[in-house]
């Protein structure tokens, strides 16, 4: 028996919101794989949309480098407006 | 697409449209709709990267580290904020590279405000507070955009957007409590960018060609006056903070509406800096055109590195 491969399945909930992934299942190709998904995760309208992308298409960051990944913007807490003393009355800013 | 099928697809356009739920990229849509996103995204995306300039003039002069740090990390948001709205656009049918060729040719325009000079390290304090604060009272409606991906663009914008705005009205609250001096620059920055930065929401309501149909379709919220109203609302309790003066002899608060009657921009300025005759426009076009051919090379590499990689592994 030859394994189907793998795909990936994200679901636009509804229209506005990005697709997000749900989860995976295995089908011969895309046309079975799109079918699937709908069965198997959006048997109760969870969706509006769904795309289907086959797992070893998706390069992700490795867990063991994650420090060193994203380290770069541990130090940089002036990115976010917190770091910023706003004078005692000042609306809107 | 038939007659009939194309009738059916534009009536679950405005289906949607009315029902102020929001338009997907596979789905069907008027061509004047989405014609006029891209031009709208593709100017949004082109003020994101020509707004670097101005300020990116300032970062090897910054008064001190602490500063510099900020206005890169500022500016490199900028560069993002493009990213994201090309990105956008391209959902839309678009290349990226054709888009920057038009802007590169001159056949789509960036924001005007970006046309003027930074002479003072005052000025990279009124560009954030107030010109990203213009930007902000312009982007946060366009969270409601009816188009989805330009709206989950400008979520992700905004949320960036609030300490650019607090980083200039640190920087001038900075100046406005130091020296004389210090003050006079702060003063002389407000002088300068006010006025521009209400241009930022375009003409006149009486006089803006594209708004009905924008509003219409769910792109355009507010009107260019409405929002500009609001910004001179937030804006003059700030100055006041500040210790500066808005440089407007009709500026009155009105304490029975709750707003500011205020004198109007001169827009003829706003139409000459649109057709290229505002004092940088030369230089910024000229800048970015440089940037574009200089970084050729780079991209060359980039994708003979990846060709070769990709000849290895087979
Ligand atoms: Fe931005
Ligand atoms: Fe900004």
């Amino acid at each position: 028996m030859t394994v189907e491969p793998l795909w990936e399945v994200f679901v636009r909930s509804r229209r506005g919101l990005s697709h997000t992934h749900v989860g995976s299942l295995h089908a011969p190709d895309a046309t079975m794989a799109l079918r699937n998904a709908r069965d198997v995760y959006t048997r109760r309208q969870e969706g509006v949309s769904i795309w289907v992308v086959p797992a070893t298409d998706i390069t992700a960051s490795s867990p063991d480098e994650k420090d060193e990944f994203f380290d770069p913007a541990a130090d940089k807490v002036y990115r976010h407006p917190t770091f910023y003393d706003v004078p005692e009355g000042v609306d809107h800013l | 697409m038939s007659h009939l099928s194309y009738a059916r697809a534009m009536d679950s356009f405005q289906a949607t449209i009315d029902a102020d739920s929001r338009i997907e990229p596979r789905d069907a849509m008027p061509d004047g709709y989405r014609k006029t996103l891209i031009r709208q995204i593709a100017q949004h995306a082109h003020s994101e990267i020509i707004g670097m300039q101005p300020e990116g003039n300032w970062i090897s002069r910054a008064p001190s580290l602490r500063r510099k740090a900020i206005l890169m990390a500022k500016v490199q948001d900028e560069a993002g904020h493009g990213l994201y709205l090309y990105a956008a656009a391209e959902t839309l049918g678009v290349d990226r590279a054709d888009l920057l060729d038009m802007l590169h040719t001159g056949r789509q325009k960036y924001s005007s405000i970006f046309n003027y000079p930074t002479l003072t390290w005052a000025d990279i304090g009124a560009i954030g507070w107030l010109v990203d604060g213009a930007a902000i009272v312009n982007q946060v409606p366009l969270c409601r955009c009816s188009y989805g991906p330009y709206a989950r663009a400008m979520v992700r914008v905004c949320k960036e957007e609030s300490f650019h705005q607090r980083q200039g009205f640190e920087i001038l609250h900075t100046l406005s409590t130091g020296t004389p001096g210090q003050q006079a620059m702060a003063q002389d920055a407000l002088d300068r960018w006010w006025w521009p930065s209400l241009m930022m929401f375009g003409p006149p309501d009486a006089s803006s060609t594209h708004s009905e149909q924008s509003m219409a379709w769910g792109i355009k919220r507010h009107s260019n006056d409405e929002l500009r109203q609001r910004f001179v609302d937030m804006t003059v309790p700030q100055a006041d903070v500040l210790g500066l003066r808005v440089p407007d002899d009709g500026l009155v608060y009105d304490e029975v509406t709750g707003h500011y009657s205020f004198t109007q921009p001169d827009f003829t300025e706003l139409y000459e800096v649109v057709k290229g005759n505002g004092p940088c426009n030369e230089k910024r076009l000229a800048t970015r055109v440089k940037a574009h051919e200089d970084g050729a090379w780079v991209r060359e590499a980039a994708a003979a590195y990846a060709a070769k990689q990709m000849e290895r592994a087979a």
